[in-house]
């Protein structure tokens, strides 16, 4: 092409004059334009917190802060299956059904006869984790193949896997998990020094990860973060992780399972923001027809986010039922249900489709979690807990629509 | 329609399609010449989508041939037109909002490592290096959001995207109905340019002075029929306009069974 003699390009000069100062400014414009990002999730937190604790001293204490740590982890892992299927601006109902399902599937497979089928605690595991990803994959068959509203779909799922339960369950069942290996997986705090050494590994990977990138921007010729602003970020970091192990290790330590619940984040976040897969989900996300013309296979994207909804709901049950020790006709799925969108949606994700963020899910279960904490110390009852976590569901949408008219209107959203 | 010397580089032979009991397509012959710009024109409902939605790929026409480079091709997906170095730019450009830009650029066509995992930084480069050789330069940055741009910043980028895949043959639908007078302009010089680097181009209008402006040649579509086609230096806008409202139909709609 004859305009190939051109030497310099304006694109790849604008790149490179980032001083920290230019950053930063960028940063205060991007907020000055409304894209808060993750800044009110992060201030209701802390204002939560602040509330809770001017109420009750106990609720930043050591002890609470473990417990909420294993109280959250299922909901946590629902709420990430829930942000893929609003990153493709679909929704699951089914979810709080559907983990009951997989749970119960799995204490019937662990159970000794003749409750159960005593079979050892990898094929109850296996088999509850089976059981949600067809659930979740026959979901998106239905969906895709005869072109229903997931809304109507996932409601039937609803109501048919509700009567599911209650039938393998019998009227007014419970179940209890007897086997240990499996109740130690919420039973299971680490040592003092495994705690700082995980903190350790989590920091150090990150840090690799984005000297490993920096690398291969620089190669390319393409401009980089300014150094400063990567040490800066690493050190926020550092400094949330090792004080939340030091605090942790004041009672129990850290929960094994929270662990899990942080690797399942790393996993996640790496297959929505860089792998072929997570693109094409922003891109059914943002404009199902331009994916369709890219040759993207929009209808197996949309039953793939189903299977995997399917397969974090059955996670999160059994963390679930690990956690009570037992699986019963009362377990509170519809609650799970709302609280798991809520969650994603809380933390940032639209629910309509190609915004969102897996941490979006993890900041969301935290607030609903410390609500549900804090006002279980104040011993107040289940409705005002419902009528709280309503006015936080509120108040993040409308900071959301706020932040993206905002943005509609200096042209940047 | 003089030199029987050149062979088209895409040619549609007796294409028909039919949605249910409309027939949309009947029986049109079509060609496009490497290096030259073939203008689509006919009035609203004449067939021009739904020709250029069959080459693409985005449905598959019910009768006829499609030749490409000499051999006789068949196109059921917009993976093998695509395939076939056929790219599309829609009049509505198909741009995923939400998307920045390099995203965009590489939509569904991802540069990728062991299959999977992102290349980022290479559809980075290989976009900047693309729209330097355009000389888009009203962007900010290739990180930028779609959603942020204006209109003719979005159709650079349709019109870069469908270029940076060394495709043979581009389709512009209606590239300039959105766009101002410089816009205007600047696409137009963009069209032709296309063409004299050995590309074919397809330009879908209706606007005839874009035709006259940029294209060599003109086929005329009429309620789903070719009326004509023509070599713009040999006709002028009244022949065309005669063609697009009134040209000679094989059969005339709704009389078929007769």
């Amino acid at each position: 092409m004859a305009e190939k003699t051109k030497v310099e390009s304006r694109l790849l000069n604008s790149q490179k004059q980032q001083s920290v100062e230019d950053y930063f400014n960028q940063w205060r414009e991007r907020i000055m334009a409304g894209d808060l990002g993750i800044l009110p999730t992060i201030l209701g937190l802390v204002v939560i917190t602040i509330i809770f604790q001017s109420q009750n001293s106990n609720f930043l204490s050591p002890i609470n802060f473990v417990n909420l740590m294993v109280q959250m982890a299922g909901l946590t892992v629902l709420a990430y299956g829930a942000v893929f299927v609003l990153l493709i601006g679909e929704i699951d109902l089914s979810v709080g059904y559907v983990s009951a399902v997989a749970a119960g599937a799995m204490v019937i497979l662990s159970v000794p006869e003749p409750a159960g089928l005593g079979l050892p605690w990898y094929i109850a595991l296996a088999g509850g984790l089976t059981v949600g990803l067809l659930i979740g994959i026959a979901h998106g068959l239905i969906i895709t193949t005869f072109q229903l509203p997931a809304f109507v779909v996932t409601l039937a799922g609803f109501l048919f896997w509700n009567g599911v339960l209650l039938i393998i369950l019998g009227n007014g069942g419970t179940i209890r998990l007897q086997d240990d290996f499996l109740r130690s997986f919420t039973r299971t705090f680490l040592p003092d020094i495994w705690g700082y050494i995980v903190a350790l590994l989590f920091i150090g990977g990150y840090t690799v990860v984005q000297f490993y990138n920096r690398n291969i921007r620089t190669k390319r010729g393409l401009g980089v973060t300014p150094l400063a602003v990567v040490g800066l970020q690493i050190g926020i970091l550092s400094l949330l992780s090792f004080g939340a192990v030091f605090y942790a290790n004041q009672n129990r330590g850290i929960p094994a399972i929270a662990v899990f619940v942080v690797f399942l984040l790393v996993v996640l976040t790496y297959v929505v923001d860089s792998t072929r897969y997570g693109r094409y989900l922003m891109a059914v996300g943002g404009n199902k027809e331009a994916a369709r013309r890219a040759g993207i296979p929009v209808e197996l994207i949309r039953t793939s986010v189903f299977a995997i909804s399917g397969l974090m709901a059955a996670i999160g049950g059994m963390i679930l039922s690990i956690r009570l020790g037992s699986v019963s006709t009362s377990f509170e799925a519809g609650n799970l249900l709302l609280n798991a969108i809520a969650a994603a949606v809380i933390g940032g994700t639209s629910l309509f489709g190609g915004r969102g963020t897996i941490y979006s899910a993890l900041i969301g279960a935290l607030i609903i979690s410390a609500v549900d904490s804090g006002l279980g110390l104040l011993s107040l009852s289940s409705g005002v807990k419902f009528v709280v976590t309503g006015l936080v569901l509120l108040s993040a949408v409308v900071i959301d629509s706020f932040s993206r008219r905002r943005q509609q209107q200096s042209g940047i959203a | 329609m003089s030199d029987t010397s050149k062979t088209p580089l895409l040619e549609l032979k007796g294409v028909s399609k039919r949605f249910g009991s409309v027939q949309a397509l009947y029986d049109v012959d079509f060609r496009s010449f490497a290096g030259e710009v073939m203008a689509l024109v006919g009035d609203n409902g004449a067939g021009k989508s739904t020709l250029i939605k069959g080459i693409a790929g985005i449905h598959t026409f019910n009768d006829g041939q499609i030749i490409f480079d000499s051999s006789v091709v068949t196109i059921n997906n917009p993976r093998d037109s695509a395939k076939l170095g056929i790219e599309v730019v829609y009049q509505d450009l198909a741009l995923a909002d939400n998307l920045d830009v390099v995203a965009n650029m590489f939509l569904g066509r991802e540069d990728t490592i062991a299959g999977f995992h992102l290349n980022k930084a290479e559809m980075e480069r290989a976009t900047i290096d693309t729209l330097d050789s355009l000389a888009v330069s009203t962007l900010q940055s290739v990180r930028q959001k779609v959603s942020g741009l204006s209109g003719g910043q979005r159709q650079a980028i349709a019109v870069a995207k469908a270029v940076m895949w060394n495709s043979k043959l581009v389709i512009l639908d209606e590239p300039t109905a959105a766009l101002g007078v410089a816009q205007t302009r600047q696409v137009l010089d963009l069209v032709r340019r296309l063409a004299d680097q050995g590309l074919a181009v397809i330009l879908i209008s209706h606007n005839l002075h874009d035709v006259f402006e940029a294209a060599d040649r003109v086929t005329i579509l009429r309620l789903g029929q070719n009326v004509a086609e023509y070599m713009v230096a040999d006709t002028n806008q009244e022949e065309v306009v005669q063609a697009i409202t009134a040209g000679t139909l094989q059969r005339v709609p709704g009389m078929q069974e007769g």
